[in-house]
């Protein structure tokens, strides 16, 4: 894994003496799509803030790909778009006014052609002379999207891009983020709904309360945590589960034709082998079997109320 | 350098100005002319001459001061304010600009406009009364070093303010009484001599005293003092943005 936002050990106190972040320390790939989830407060916006340098920093640092995010900001800052949680434009810009100064403020030479492409592919060409505050919800949140890319940024942070965004404009979001993600930025986004980091996200970050609990592989982190379940649907009915699978805890369903089997993947000892093995040992048939694993959500429950 | 950054906020606030151009332009003449109406023909018909200057046009090198100081702090402290109360900010403190281009961007528009504000006052008054410029340089020197330090002035008071209450207070409770009581209507030894001492505390005294000393050669205090005392009102107000900016103040958490 090649890094482009390295993290290391980030604490933020606020004014307040709030400690919103604890000693957090993150790696982010180049090219990757890492959601960040967290419940309200957990301290993401604060995360994000303090990389594109709206929130100093209590103590840590953060290196953008080889620079300094403060002694370097110049550098560090050109390469990252940020498109935040809030709906903050100004009033009475028109979207096309306010996509080229964003642009202009990144040190960008103008390119209509450019943010023509741009706004098309945000399906906001027909309003780009509208003032801002003649827009609805959604495309002031395409706005917000177009400003941050207006100056071609290679790490894109979207702060829960998809709050407050019907079913299709999500979709067409998604959509959106992995094109970005072929183009070759790499996107960092938080997000409440599970099913977003599940469906788009190569790696999944919880955090809580300011720590960052466990950031791994969409994939390697449901392995890792997710329990399974092993349906064994049975030839004929049993009265009872025989005493020799008594040390699997097994769940004998009402209609006595089912076993149901919780097991952890990382336990080798415990696997669906061995237990295969010592039920038809124990001279019990098999007709069907079927495996079932726990989604994010459920990973991300217990992860939550481990912590708290 | 961020040059295209210092250009589009330039541009933007510029933008605004022109906009709102009825006020941003039409409203300091408009005042320009009831000044001149009130002081100039009601009351200065029974004041003779100051110092052998018509009062009408004596009072002129004042009317533009009282008009560029209101209006390049009001201008200055509004075009970082709004950022600042809609939230839009973040974009200034996320991109690759350094605090001095983003203080040259506003304060270079609000000076802009300022100056212009200036000019329009000073082709109004010229309307009204016979106007002699002694030394045009000195007089675009003040004009113009006015213009920037007091735009500067009102960037901190809008870098400062966290609601628009606070964002009129300083040029309200301050501003205003220190220009009014700044000799821009009578010099300083028309006063009973307390307050004429007082009155040497009042930095906008050394400003239009040497801003009229551009134009009638006649003045409070040397104009070299005059001049010293803008320049480190300028200094004073960078140095305060540059440690505003430096420790992240009222700006970043
Ligand atoms: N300026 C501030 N001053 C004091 N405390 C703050 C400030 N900004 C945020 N906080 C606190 O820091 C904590 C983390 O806030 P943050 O906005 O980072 O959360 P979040 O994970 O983005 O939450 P959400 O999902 O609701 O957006 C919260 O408890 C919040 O109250
Ligand atoms: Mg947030």
């Amino acid at each position: 894994m090649q890094t482009i936002v390295s993290i290391s050990n980030l604490s933020k106190t606020y004014a307040t003496g709030f400690r919103a972040l604890n000693d957090v320390s993150l790696d982010i790939a180049r090219g990757e799509i890492l959601a960040l989830l967290g419940p309200n407060g957990a301290g993401k916006t604060t995360l994000i803030s303090i990389i594109c340098g709206i929130v100093n920093a209590s103590s840590g640092t953060v290196i953008v790909d080889g620079h300094n995010n403060v002694s370097d900001y110049r550098a560090a800052r050109a390469l990252i778009g940020l498109v935040p949680q809030e709906l903050t434009l100004g009033a009475f810009d028109t979207v096309w006014n306010t996509l080229s100064f964003s642009r202009g403020l990144f040190g960008k030479k103008p390119n209509p052609a450019y943010l023509e492409q741009l706004l098309k592919d945000l399906s906001l060409w027909d309003k780009k002379d509208n003032l801002l505050m003649t827009l609805s919800g959604g495309m002031k949140r395409r706005v917000l999207i177009g400003k941050a890319l207006s100056h071609q940024p290679s790490i894109l942070f979207l702060d829960e891009p998809t709050a407050g965004v019907d079913v299709e404009l999500r979709k067409d979001m998604w959509a959106l983020v992995r094109r970005l993600r072929e183009s070759g930025v790499t996107i960092i986004l938080t997000t409440h709904y599970i099913e977003e980091a599940e469906e788009i996200a190569d790696r999944v970050g919880v955090i809580h309360k300011g720590e960052l609990l466990v950031v791994d592989d969409k994939l390697a982190l449901m392995h890792k945590l997710g329990k399974r379940q092993l349906v064994i649907e049975l030839e004929q009915a049993v009265d009872s589960i025989p005493a020799t699978l008594s040390a699997w805890s097994l769940e004998l369903s009402t209609d006595h034709m089912h076993l149901t089997y919780t097991y952890d993947p990382r336990n080798p000892e415990k696997g669906v082998a061995n237990l295969l093995s010592a039920i038809s040992d124990a001279g019990l048939l098999l007709k069907d079997v079927e495996t079932s694993q726990s989604s994010l959500e459920d990973i991300f429950i217990d992860l939550v109320h481990a912590k708290s | 350098m961020n040059i295209y950054a210092i250009r589009v906020i330039y541009k933007y606030e510029m933008l605004r100005a022109w906009k709102t151009i009825l006020q941003s332009f039409a409203s300091p003449v408009i005042s320009t002319v009831l000044y001149f109406v009130v002081f100039g023909a009601a009351i200065g018909s029974r004041i003779e001459q100051v110092e052998g200057v018509s009062y009408g046009a004596f009072i002129v090198p004042g009317l533009i001061m009282l008009a560029l100081l209101t209006h390049s702090i009001a201008n200055a402290s509004f075009g970082i304010f709004f950022p600042k109360f809609t939230g839009t900010i973040y974009e200034l403190l996320s991109a690759p600009i350094s605090f001095f281009e983003i203080m040259v961007g506003y304060v270079g528009a609000a000076a802009t406009k300022s100056f212009i504000i200036g000019l329009i006052i000073l082709g109004t008054a010229g309307f009204f009364v016979p106007l002699e410029i002694a030394h045009p340089v000195w007089m675009f020197v003040f004009l113009i070093l006015t213009c920037i330090s007091f735009s500067l002035f009102g960037f901190i008071i809008g870098l400062w303010a966290i609601d628009f209450e606070k964002l009129q207070l300083i040029p309200l409770l301050v501003i205003t009484p220190l220009v009014f009581l700044g000799g821009s209507f009578y010099t300083i030894d028309m006063l009973p001599p307390a307050w004429q001492t007082v009155t040497l505390f009042n930095p906008v005294v050394y400003l239009i005293s040497g801003f009229r000393w551009s134009f009638f050669e006649v003045s409070d205090v040397s104009v070299w003092i005059s001049l010293g005392m803008v320049l480190t009102f300028l200094l004073v107000c960078l140095v305060t943005v540059w440690w505003m900016f430096k420790s992240g103040y009222r700006l970043k958490q």
